[in-house]
C-alpha cells in the first residue's frame, strides 16, 4: 500500500505517470522527462517534494542536540539559513544526508529523504535524550512543492510581496504566496535557482494551481522524480542509496568537509570520523563523462583502461539531457581517481571508454 | 492508447505489419508511454539471423533499459537508420517514423490482433 501525496488529485489531472518512491506513490513524469529537465535547465519547474519529512527540534537545548546529533555545526547556522549536513552512525556510516533550517533561536527543522524519515526520527530523538530539547516527526503535517529554474523568481514575485531579493541561497523566511502562509527556502537539488515551498497538506492543491498559472508565461512545467534525478547528477549532488550509504563516510564521497571536528562537544561518529579523516580512503566517488548515447547505470562494473581489471562500480549515470553524452558517478580505487583518468565501463557486456572528469557535470 | 486495426502485436509490446514475407516491426503506444523518452535504441544488423522470442536488441530510455524480444525468426532485411540518429521517433510516431526494422518471416508465431492486444493491455 502506497502513500498518495496531498497533491494526487492534481497530478492524476495532469496525466501523470507515476513511480513507488520509498512508500510513496509519485510522479515519475507528467509528459517527456527530457522537456520537464529542459524546462529547469532553461525556465522552471514545478515539483511535488510532498515524500520527503519533516522533523522538529525545539527547545532551550535544541541547536546543542544537533550538533551532538549530526557531522555539521549547526550551533553556528544563524536564524533563518539552512545548512547541509549528515546524520552519521558511532561507525562514521551516514544514514542520510539533510538539508536543517534554523527558524529560530530554539526551533529548527530538519529535512530528510523519505527513505530514511524514521532512521532520522528515531535516532535524532534518541541522541537528544540528554538534552533539553524535544524531537517531533512532523512529515505527515507538510507538503512540499518545489519551483526551480532561472525564471522561478519571477513566479514567485507574481504571487507573492515577499522579499526575494532578500533571500539568499540557503536561507528561508515566513512567507505568503497565492493567500497561503508558508515556508519559502531558496534550496533545491537542481543546480539552478529556485524555491522550496512547505505548506500544510491542505492548501498544497490551491498552492499548486496557483504557481502553475503564474509560471504560464514563464515557461514552467510540473516536473517528475525523472528529471529531478537527471537534474541532480549533471549537477554533481548525491542521492542517498546511491552515492551515500551506510556503509561509506562521507569521506569515501568526497564530503568530509562537512564534517566539523573543530566544533564544541562530542558528536555521534565523531571517533570513527576522525580516524577516517587520517588514511586516505581506498574508494573514492568520482565523476565520469563518455561518449555516444549509451549510459552506465547504477551497479554497473568500472573497469580499469585495459578492460580487465574490475576498479569499481557505478552509483548513478544517464545520458546527460544537457551536454548530450552520458555521464555517471561511480566509487572507484583511490589510484584511478584523477582527473582525466581513461577507464572503461561494463556495459552489458559492452565497453564503453570513460574519463574521470570534475564534478559539477553542469554548473549556472 | 493507439492500438492500429492493421497490425499485429506480441505480449512484449512489440508491433507487426505483415506484408506477404516481410515484416515491419516496432513498439507499441503503449511501450513508447511506459518507457518515457527513448535515448538510444540498439538494433540487429542487416542481414542477422533473428529467433523469435530471444532478445535482439535494446531500447534505452532516460531511466531504464529494456531488451527487444525478436517477434518473429528469420532475416533481419532493413534497419531504420533514422530511429537510431534519432531514438526520440519512438515516442513521437511509434507505428510509423518509429518502426525499428524489417524481417524477411521465415517462421510466424501465433500473434495477437488489435482486440487480443487491447485486452493485454486492460490486464497490465
Amino acid at each position: 500500500m502506497t502513500i498518495p501525496s496531498p497533491l494526487d488529485e492534481v497530478h492524476r489531472e495532469l496525466g501523470a505517470a507515476f513511480t513507488d518512491f520509498a512508500g510513496w506513490s509519485m510522479p515519475v513524469r507528467y509528459g517527456s522527462e527530457l522537456a520537464e529537465h529542459r524546462a529547469v535547465r532553461e525556465a522552471a519547474g514545478l515539483f511535488d517534494l510532498s515524500h520527503m519529512g519533516e522533523i522538529e527540534v525545539t527547545g532551550p537545548g535544541a541547536a546543542a542536540a544537533l550538533n551532538y546529533a549530526l557531522v555539521g555545526n549547526l550551533a553556528s547556522v544563524k536564524v533563518g539559513r539552512a545548512r547541509y549536513s549528515m546524520l552519521c552512525a558511532e561507525d562514521g556510516g551516514v544514514l542520510d544526508d539533510l538539508v536543517t533550517y534554523r527558524l529560530a533561536d530554539e526551533r529548527f527543522l530538519v529535512v530528510a529523504n523519505a527513505a530514511n524519515v524514521d532512521v532520522v526520527a528515531r535516532a535524532l530523538a534518541g541522541r537528544a535524550e540528554k538534552f533539553d530539547a524535544q524531537v517531533t516527526d512532523r512529515s505527515r503535517e507538510f507538503a512540499l512543492i518545489a519551483v526551480q529554474g532561472p525564471n522561478s523568481a519571477d513566479i514567485l514575485r507574481a504571487v507573492s510581496d515577499a522579499d526575494l531579493g532578500g533571500l539568499k541561497y540557503y536561507a528561508s523566511m515566513e512567507a505568503t504566496v497565492a493567500g497561503i502562509d508558508l515556508l519559502l527556502a531558496r534550496t533545491g537539488y537542481t543546480g539552478e535557482d529556485g524555491f522550496e515551498l512547505y505548506c500544510s497538506p491542505e492548501q498544497a492543491p490551491a498552492l499548486w494551481r496557483a504557481l502553475t498559472e503564474a509560471g504560464e508565461p514563464h515557461g514552467l512545467l510540473p516536473a517528475g522524480l525523472a528529471s529531478r534525478d537527471t537534474l541532480r547528477l549533471e549537477a554533481g549532488m548525491p542521492l542517498y542509496g546511491h552515492e551515500l550509504s551506510s556503509g561509506m563516510t562521507p569521506f569515501e564521497a568526497g564530503l568530509g568537509r562537512v564534517v566539523k571536528f573543530e566544533k564544541e562537544g562530542d558528536f555521534v561518529g565523531r571517533k570513527a570520523l576522525q580516524a577516517r579523516s587520517e588514511q586516505s580512503p581506498e574508494r573514492v566517488l568520482v565523476a565520469l563523462a563518455g561518449e555516444g548515447r549509451r549510459a552506465p547505470r547504477a551497479g554497473y562494473a568500472v573497469l580499469g583502461p585495459d578492460g580487465e581489471r574490475n576498479v569499481g562500480e557505478i552509483t548513478s549515470g544517464a545520458l546527460s539531457p544537457t551536454l548530450g553524452y552520458p555521464i555517471a558517478m561511480a566509487y572507484i580505487s583511490a589510484g584511478l581517481s584523477e582527473t582525466g583518468t581513461a577507464l572503461t565501463v561494463d556495459v552489458r557486456g559492452k565497453s564503453l571508454p570513460v574519463t574521470v572528469t570534475a564534478l559539477p557535470f553542469y554548473q549556472r | 492508447m493507439h492500438i492500429p486495426e492493421n497490425l499485429r502485436y506480441t505480449e512484449d509490446h512489440e508491433w507487426l505489419l505483415l506484408d506477404g514475407e516481410l515484416a515491419t516491426v516496432g513498439v507499441t503506444d503503449f511501450a513508447q508511454d511506459a518507457l518515457g523518452d527513448v535515448v538510444f535504441v540498439d538494433l540487429p544488423d542487416e542481414g542477422d539471423a533473428i529467433v523469435a522470442g530471444e532478445a535482439c536488441g535494446e531500447i534505452e530510455s532516460t531511466k531504464s533499459v529494456s531488451e527487444l524480444f525478436a517477434p518473429v525468426a528469420g532475416e533481419v532485411v532493413e534497419v531504420n537508420k533514422a530511429v537510431v540518429d534519432a531514438p526520440e521517433l519512438v515516442n513521437s510516431d511509434p507505428y510509423g517514423d518509429g518502426w525499428l526494422f524489417r524481417v524477411r518471416v521465415e517462421e510466424l508465431p501465433e500473434l495477437l490482433d488489435a482486440e487480443d492486444y487491447a485486452v493485454v493491455l486492460k490486464e497490465a
